[in-house]
């Protein structure tokens, strides 16, 4: 184990029922990198940043967090090691009976003993940061879907974490949404030393923010490198992912018996 | 064919017994970690608020309507037989054994039942309950538990409610409209009613049903597939599943209660 990854994956299989989805995975994040995970939709990112977090067990391989192996450790050393991590969910998963401000004092109020006007002065800290401290008093169904995912980052931060992990972070934005995501993402690792996880298929502006990318396809790491690296990868994956081409390694169509036989066109055809 | 419909059978009731034993560890699961709802009070306060107090409309007026359709009906039997003077234990009496509890019952499951499984159902499907994992904080113990003892807390206070509006409309139809005597209505039903046999059975009764509703409830929600059909569908079967279980457990708690009556 090199002290200097803060996250470690090892050959890692997982599947639902007898469907595999992930077959052999191997990636590692160092402290303080922001590391983006790519594929297409369905190809199994989510499942990983579950079994980083341990709500999922892998069928092999070992998982790392900060030196401990994720699938070995009892629920009180589980929780303990998930206080050092943020998730953000793909829609923010906010809490809908409570407000803003009592979303992101959720983790402070729950976890620690602090008298209510320094988490009272944490919370809007943490608030300007997402520059949503004006909205405290809202409820999330007040929010657009850009500022509820600025919250759900301010309550992801909200004890500091070692961690991050984003769960498509950028999906359904506008662009102006999401190029403020994307800068925060950047300005949290830098100014908080975070180690963040970035699973996404906006290559675009992945490629601006992170220090390094991993490509999933079938259940594998099919291509890794720096933005650069991956810009100039003549790679058939890679090079249909970051030109965004309909057809490719990736095909169009799911798979399915001959069109000309399914249309009983078999006779007619020939 | 024969094989397959076998095969059908084999695999529905191993899913069926694979249930079953979610549910037992469910609710294990629940009572374990209760300390949060009783060291934390006011989580289970706020949520005897929601589930108790907001069916109080719905129990306080059936209530009122049972009783003064007993007092109806029963008059029209027992003054065949002169006895109407014994409309007060009639009215009393079906009330706290089995119309209390029950008809309570029934109303707790559609109004809160329902309610808690549709909370939780979408509290899933918007992944609140997984991003409280990822906090560390047991969702089990925080949300689902104080829900449980809401539940178990209301119940039988609601039933003893509707028990007492249904008895206050018994005597609004009995005496005030029929003309019932008052003495012989209130001293028959004092001395007909007894405190260990009839009351605190019903309450007996009350407090098992509040435990299968809201257990079923907690659980409907919490194993709803995280869709729109799955919610609703968990909702339904709430309902359904504990209006049936209640009606079953009330055959059984009578027959070991008042057997040889």
């Amino acid at each position: 184990m090199n002290s200097e990854n803060l996250v470690e994956v090892d050959d890692v299989a997982f599947g639902y029922g007898t469907r595999p989805i992930l077959t052999s995975i191997k990636l590692k994040a160092r402290r303080g990198q922001v590391v983006a995970i790519m594929g297409s939709s369905g190809c199994g990112k989510t499942t990983l940043l579950r079994l980083i977090g341990g709500q999922l067990t892998p069928s092999q391989g070992v998982i790392r967090v900060a030196g401990q192996v994720v699938a070995d450790l009892g629920r009180a050393e589980l929780y303990a090691l998930r206080r050092k991590m943020g998730m953000l969910f793909q829609f923010g998963a906010l809490f809908t009976d409570m407000s803003v401000f009592d979303n992101v004092a959720f983790q402070l109020r729950e976890h620690t003993d602090l008298p209510e006007d320094m988490v009272r002065d944490l919370v809007l800290m943490k608030l300007h940061a997402v520059g949503l401290r004006g909205a405290a008093a809202l409820m999330p169904a007040e929010l657009s879907g850009g500022m509820a995912r600025r919250v759900a980052l301010a309550r992801a931060i909200a004890l500091d974490p070692m961690l991050i992990m984003y769960d498509e972070p950028f999906a359904g934005l506008d662009p102006i949404s999401l190029g403020v995501t994307g800068q925060l993402i950047r300005k949290l690792a830098d100014t908080l030393g975070l180690t963040s996880l970035v699973v996404t298929h906006d290559i675009q502006e992945s490629l601006r923010i992170v220090d390094y990318v991993y490509f999933i396809s079938n259940g594998v790491i099919e291509a890794e490198g720096t933005p650069a690296e991956i810009r100039a990868s003549h790679l058939p994956f890679v090079h249909q992912f970051v030109h965004g081409e309909p057809d490719g390694p990736v095909p169009f169509h799911y798979p399915a018996p001959d069109y000309a036989k399914d249309l009983n066109l078999g006779a007619v055809g020939a | 064919m024969l094989k397959v419909s076998v095969e059908n059978l084999g695999s529905r009731t191993l899913a069926a017994i694979e249930s079953i034993g979610f549910a037992a560890r469910f609710f294990a699961a629940i009572l374990l970690r209760s300390g949060t709802a009783f060291s934390r009070f006011g989580l289970t306060i706020r949520e005897i608020y929601f589930s108790g107090v907001l069916s109080l409309i719905i129990i306080l007026v059936s209530g009122l309507f049972v009783g003064m359709v007993l007092a109806l009906q029963g008059y029209e039997t027992l003054q065949t037989f002169g006895a109407e003077e014994s409309l007060g234990i009639l009215v009393a009496l079906s009330l706290v054994r089995e119309l209390g509890p029950v008809v309570a019952a029934l109303l707790f499951a559609s109004r809160a039942g329902s309610a808690i499984t549709a909370e939780i159902g979408l509290m899933k499907a918007t992944e609140q309950l997984s991003a409280m994992e990822m906090m560390a904080i047991d969702p089990i113990a925080r949300v689902v538990a104080p829900r449980f003892w809401a539940g178990v807390v209301s119940m039988p206070l609601l039933a003893a409610l509707f028990s007492a509006m249904g008895i206050l409309g018994g005597y609004l139809v009995g005496v005030q409209l029929i003309g019932v005597d008052e003495g012989s209505f209130w001293s028959q039903m004092q001395a007909a009613v007894d405190f260990e046999q009839d009351i605190m059975n019903g309450v007996i009764k009350s407090f098992v049903f509040g435990i299968a509703i809201t257990a079923i409830a907690l659980y409907e929600g919490y194993e709803a597939p995280p869709t729109a059909e799955g919610v609703s569908g968990a909702t339904t079967r709430t309902v359904v599943t504990s209006s049936l279980v209640v009606l079953a457990l009330d055959f059984v708690l009578t027959a070991f209660m008042f057997r040889g009556l």
